[in-house]
């Protein structure tokens, strides 16, 4: 097993988190993984991205030019990225930030959630990247869901682990809304 | 076994050190290395170490330098202008035969150039960056786990030739996170330094210097050292070998480009085509021998680098006409880190070319 | 009969290789006896720096590192915080420290690193022949000033001393000269009380010694030790510049 991922949005929706929250994840359950970050010169508010490799052995490159699961966040990256989806692949879009008519693929699979919503109706924007997260497990399986409640103790620093159960609703919840 | 941590591969160099024994370290802020200094000022004061943000990159070299002649394990870390910068301190420490780890997390250029991935110090580091003539181990670590096991490894080299010793990695490997078993450090055998300064109590004056004036002993000098390379060329090469018993193309890349290329060569055999991955390891002293007989075999080599073309050189003065080799390079700066399809596709041209 | 003269333990018993006339020996001498004087010649690490300076292992018998050029407050960093319980000092001359090396003077001396500086101010550059030097005064002609320093071009003389006596970090500044045997009387005391401050753990010490150069100004040995009080004294005044237990 060799899976990748491309984790795209802009500074600030959490998408370097949602990448470590999946390795940590991987981790536990005794994977090979690379978490490979790559953002602007700037600190905040520009765009952010990550590319995640679990494997059961060698993970290999940890840069990855056609994912095989895309994941954006926001328009921008759909318009940078939506091209390099690997035929048969997976694009999870955040359908209440991206307008995907311009994304002409019909040998992909687009499956649109509506992120920012979901997050916003549990009480958090902040928890899109968590949405984001649960329909990627959901749709890929490549780790379990237990795993990736294991992770959110290792990912989110001590004085937070008080929003843990809050985030599990809304990775739950992005499953959910993934498989519908 | 101990516990599989998920760090960064700067962090990692960081706890290498720390766990080789490293209490001393030296150096000034950039991109995109600063996670070494910001692990080494949280952890080396909880161990009666010292970490100095210095004035400079000259300033951070230089104290390197000082507590290094003191016998003790010390490090610094940069990128390429602040590596640059250092080249002073590293060709005084080379002939004054001082060990000491230099981390270059190497980012594109010239000039300011940018933060991304980038292969273009290779010549600065392998062919002595200082003026002088000098060389200095260099190793090119490909994961977050070599991160650890090759800064211990620095240090012992370090200190069994008395020499400066690089690390040379880029954003890649410095910012990418994989699991790491923090292992203890290796047990080697080690000479004394009984040359180190440390006030002369009343024994004989040391004299750390590289200054040699007298008729014929800079020469000496200089032959000495240059044996000291012969015998790091015999001992102390590195070198990693993919797929390549029977591989009628053998694919050439250090660093994160071994591992871009790893894939790509998957990908390969995937389709059918016998391409292999020789990785030196080791970039000074090179892999000479191992490449030579690996390249022999397959016939046909492509090197693959973050730059215009450095390596190669390399490669091609080791394969010696036993075999032909070609080039595939883009210079280092965003959006310009190749993918495993680019390298495979690369790859497939070779065989097309072929027949 | 009582002995009222003898050399340093802390110097060896060798000739040295400056010039006739050239005040270095007369410095070494100082230095030499103020480690004598403390005791510390067995635990002393000297950094030695680029320059007419750079043999100071040949001739105290003491631990040396050799720096680079204008490196040697960052060498002496690096080994005082290796070693905190050996005694530290760089020798330097006016063109390593307040030209090519005055980053690392200034941030050594702001960090009020615990060790002492002795710096010589011969107003040029010695070993490579003469040339203008930060502190070759306004119209001083040197190799490289041949028509006279010029201050819309080449800048002022710096003042070392009363410079780094605005640091923080800096417990003792002084400047003295050795052109006259009072003056020579004078830095004794003086660089017996840095070298005091460093063994008393008080933080970073430094002394300006105005010295000569006969054979770069192109005078007799005897002229220049009078230009030294004619010319250099009156803009490098003699002084402590700082005095602070508590740096």
């Amino acid at each position: 097993m060799r899976n990748d991922v491309l984790i795209a949005g802009f500074g600030g929706q959490g998408v370097l988190l949602a990448g470590n929250l999946l390795s940590y994840a991987a981790i536990d359950e005794g994977k090979n993984v690379s978490y490979f970050p790559a953002y602007g010169v700037e600190k905040r508010g520009g765009s952010a991205t990550c590319t995640v490799v679990i494997a059961d052995g060698a993970v290999g490159s940890p840069v990855v030019g056609q994912p095989s699961t895309l994941v954006v966040l926001n328009q921008a990256s759909l318009d940078r990225f939506g091209a390099r989806v690997r035929p048969n692949g997976i694009c999870i879009v955040n359908s209440s930030l991206v307008d995907c008519s311009t994304l002409n693929r019909d040998d992909i699979r687009v499956v649109k959630v509506p992120m920012n919503e979901i997050a916003t109706e549990l009480g958090d924007l902040r928890m899109v990247n968590m949405v984001a997260m649960g329909a990627y497990v959901a749709l890929t399986g490549v780790v379990d869901m237990t795993s990736l409640a294991a992770g959110l103790e290792q990912v989110l620093p001590e004085r937070n682990h008080r929003f843990i159960p809050a985030n599990l609703k809304a990775i739950e919840a992005g499953a959910q809304a993934a498989l519908r | 076994m101990s516990k599989r941590l998920f760090v960064k591969g700067n962090e990692a160099a960081a706890m290498g050190a720390v766990e080789a024994g490293c209490r001393y370290y030296f150096g000034y802020p950039i991109t995109p290395q600063s996670d070494i200094p910001e692990y080494l000022s949280r952890e080396l004061p909880k161990l009666d170490g010292e970490f100095i943000q210095a004035e400079s990159e000259i300033g951070a070299i230089n104290m390197l330098l000082g507590a290094s002649a003191c016998g003790r394990r010390a490090m610094t870390s940069s990128s390429s202008p602040g590596i640059s910068l250092k080249q002073e301190g590293i060709s005084y420490m080379a002939g004054a035969e001082l060990p000491g780890v230099i981390i270059n997390i190497s980012r594109s250029g010239p000039g300011l150039g940018g933060i991304d991935a980038s292969q273009a110090d290779y010549f600065q580091a392998v062919k002595g960056g200082g003026h002088g003539g000098y060389h200095i181990p260099v190793l090119a670590p490909n994961s977050v786990q070599e991160m650890y096991d090759l800064t211990m490894h620095a240090f012992d080299l370090a200190d069994l030739y008395r020499t400066p010793v690089m690390l040379l990695g880029d954003s890649v490997i410095g910012q990418m996170k994989e699991a790491l078993v923090p292992n203890p450090r290796p047990v080697r055998e080690l000479p004394e330094k009984s040359w180190a300064v440390r006030g002369k109590s009343n024994a004989e004056q040391r004299v750390v210097k590289s200054l040699f004036l007298g008729d014929g002993e800079l020469e000496a000098h200089n032959w000495h050292l240059h044996a000291k390379y012969q015998v790091m060329k015999e001992k102390e090469c590195i070198s990693e070998e993919y797929e390549t018993a029977d591989a009628d193309l053998l694919v050439v890349g250090f660093g994160s480009v071994s591992r871009i290329a790893h894939t790509a060569v998957a990908m390969a055999r995937e389709a059918g085509l016998k391409a292999g991955l020789f990785r030196p390891v080791t970039l000074f002293p090179f892999p000479e021998q191992a490449l030579q007989k690996a390249a022999a075999r397959a016939g046909k080599v492509l090197v693959v680098e973050l730059n215009t073309g450095q390596m190669v050189e390399d490669v091609r003065l080791s394969v010696a006409g036993a075999a032909k080799v070609s080039f595939y390079g883009r210079p280092p700066g965003a959006g310009s880190l190749p993918s495993p399809e680019e390298l495979f596709e690369v790859i497939r041209k070779q065989y097309d070319q072929a027949s | 009969m009582q002995q009222v003269f003898r050399r340093p333990e802390s110097l060896k018993d060798v000739q040295t290789h400056f010039c006739p006339g050239c005040h270095h020996g007369t410095i070494h001498r100082l230095v030499a006896d103020a480690m004598d004087h403390f005791g510390v010649q067995q635990r002393t690490i000297g950094v030695a720096s680029v320059g007419c300076s750079v043999f100071l292992y040949g001739y105290f018998d003491i631990d040396v590192v050799e720096a680079p050029h204008g490196r040697a407050p960052a060498v002496a960093t690096g080994v005082k915080r290796a070693r905190p319980d050996s005694f530290v000092f760089t020798y330097q001359g006016d063109g390593d420290l307040a030209a090519i090396g005055t980053a690392e003077i200034i941030h050594a001396a702001n960090r009020g690193e615990d060790i002492t500086v002795i710096f010589v101010n011969n107003t040029t550059y010695g070993m490579t022949g003469g040339q203008m030097a930060p502190t070759t005064l306004v119209g001083q002609k040197t190799s490289t000033s041949p028509y006279g320093r010029d201050k819309s071009k080449d800048g002022s003389p710096i003042r070392m001393a009363e410079l780094l006596a605005q640091l923080g970090g800096v417990a003792f500044s002084a400047r003295v000269a050795v052109d006259s045997p009072k003056h020579v009387l004078e830095a004794k005391k003086v660089i017996r009380e840095a070298f005091g401050f460093q063994v008393e753990g008080k933080g970073f010490s430094f002394v300006e010694v105005l010295s000569a150069c006969p054979t770069n100004w192109g005078m007799t040995p005897l002229a220049a030790t009078a230009r030294i009080g004619a010319e250099m004294i009156p803009y490098f005044p003699l002084g402590v510049f700082k005095k602070e237990e508590n740096a």
